[in-house]
């Protein structure tokens, strides 16, 4: 996509054609990038603002009203606030690890948005590998967190980052298994191709969701393990404040320790997105073919549709962790092996015998060809 | 092909760079006076006693390891998910046979209580013959 993009600005601007065609493309994919950094800080900071609006919501109390119209601002005065504390590594700790970890957890889901599909034509890179690469690179966030909690040789730390180890591995098997059924429906494994396979006449109904009751179940687990997945209450025992303090990042300060915070917000929205991809169909909305229209007002209105669809889950996840209490670690691994491993294999091959058994089609396909 | 994953080396460096950076400018603005017992490490005000590289429950290892195991399942599965329309009968009954291999193991770790975090002696069938 990116070259064919170079070719076409070589042919636009003649004065360009006497740089190599590599060169033209290698910046490209650099602006790409850096928008979608953009984006993923500016969501991040924003998220955490909507966070703290929507805990103090239903904790019947105002949440951040100082800076700016309604403490919209907040985000920043916070941003600047962490660039100019003091940066502390513990004398005890590993001090190489402990300065690897943040580039681990920050590029791990940072790297995660090349293949979210934005919109009609808006997707960093549509890799043929899409799925079976987030959950790929989603794991490196695994290794920095883990590497945070051994090097800052501290024993919340440590514990924190066992547990959260333990925790995400666990919840990775449900993820990915709960993942399949839009895999088998779309027959690929890029996201813009399940996206796609979504689409057509019936509007919501032609989103995965809907297509039978076991796409309809793999949705509600894999948002219950992608919850898990995220350490987010219920499941955040490995930041646990009332007995861990804050687990694996308790002894970073300042700008360090934004890495993390800016990684957690990241993989929300990573998570989100997939859900949105896989199973609330993408881009699409009822009776408006985004790809039929014209290239430029496509593209920013499947932008709007997809980013709702994406940030409502967000919005979901924070209205969880306000009204939930935190299940225990024992509960925690309960949970991922004996609830939700089972279920999600059960709902695989349920999924595929429905496919052998109707020949791909979902029940709204089937209703259809009932009225002729 | 490759060049869709050059983006993605990209997406990578500018990710690192981006650390880098704003560690940079943090440490041109960020005050630095380190005291002894400000690098000491935190353990909610006590003085700390050893080190925190000790041993820790082994429950981890054992959820490693079966991790490992379903881990691998699932990456099978994705290629399989992915030409499942074109094989049909053939591919359905494969996948069946080494999921159900796979449940078994799965039974299996359940009866022996592996996957019980809290788990007493007693429980374990070796524990009562030697009770």
């Amino acid at each position: 996509m990116m070259e064919s993009l170079a070719i076409s600005l070589v042919n636009a601007v003649p004065v360009l054609s006497g740089v190599p065609l590599w060169t033209i493309t290698l910046l490209i994919m650099v602006m790409v990038a850096a928008v979608v950094l953009t984006f993923a800080l500016t969501y991040s900071g924003l998220a955490t603002y909507v966070e703290r609006k929507v805990a103090g919501d239903i904790q019947a109390r105002v949440g951040p009203n100082r800076v700016g119209p309604v403490g919209i601002l907040q985000f920043l005065a916070d941003g600047i606030k962490l660039l100019l504390k003091e940066d502390i590594i513990p004398a005890k700790a590993d001090r190489f690890l402990f300065v690897l970890a943040p580039y681990l957890v920050f590029v791990g889901s940072f790297a995660a948005f090349v293949v979210v599909p934005f919109g009609v034509g808006l997707i960093a890179s549509d890799l043929n590998i899409g799925i079976y690469y987030v959950m790929a690179i989603t794991s490196l966030v695994v290794v920095g967190v883990m590497l945070a909690g051994w090097s800052s040789n501290n024993k919340w730390a440590l514990l924190g980052g066992m547990r959260a180890a333990a925790q995400i591995v666990s919840y990775e098997i449900p993820v990915g298994m709960a993942l399949l059924p839009a895999v088998l429906i779309a027959g690929s494994l890029s996201l813009q191709d399940i996206v796609r396979s979504q689409g057509g006449l019936f509007g919501i109904f032609g989103w995965n969701l809907f297509h039978n009751p076991f796409t309809f179940l793999s949705f509600f687990l894999y948002y219950v393990a992608a919850l898990a997945e995220t350490n987010r209450t219920p499941f955040d025992i490995p930041e646990a404040e009332s007995e861990l303090v804050s687990g694996y990042h308790v002894e970073y300060s300042g700008i360090r320790f934004a890495f993390f915070f800016l990684a957690e917000y990241g993989d929300m929205f990573v998570v989100s997105a997939l859900a949105t991809a896989c199973f609330l169909g993408g881009w699409h909305v009822p009776f408006l073919d985004a790809e039929a229209l014209p290239a430029l007002w496509g593209n920013l209105f499947s932008l709007g549709v997809f980013l709702g669809k994406t940030l409502s889950l967000v919005v979901l996840m924070m209205w969880i962790r306000w009204t939930l209490p935190r299940l225990r670690v024992d509960q925690l691994m309960r949970v991922a092996w004996k609830y939700l491993v089972p279920l999600t294999f059960f709902n695989l091959l349920g999924v595929s015998l429905w496919l052998l058994l109707f020949h791909g089609k979902g029940i709204p396909q089937m209703i259809a060809s009932l009225f002729g | 092909m490759l060049v869709d994953f050059a983006t993605v080396l990209v997406f990578i460096v500018l990710g690192a760079v981006t650390v880098a950076l704003m560690l940079g400018i943090s440490r041109l603005l960020r005050p630095r006076n380190p005291t002894p017992v400000k690098l000491d490490t935190y353990e909610c005000g006590e003085i700390p006693i050893g080190s925190a590289w000790v041993q820790f429950n082994i429950r981890f290892y054992v959820v490693a390891l079966i991790f490992l195991i379903f881990d691998v399942e699932v990456a099978l599965l994705y290629p399989w998910a992915v030409v499942f329309k074109k094989l049909g009968l053939l591919a359905f009954v494969e996948a069946f046979i080494f999921i159900v291999i796979l449940l078994a193991g799965l039974a299996y770790l359940w009866k022996e209580g592996d996957l019980d975090w809290v788990r007493t002696l007693q429980e374990t069938p070796a524990a009562k013959e030697g009770k």
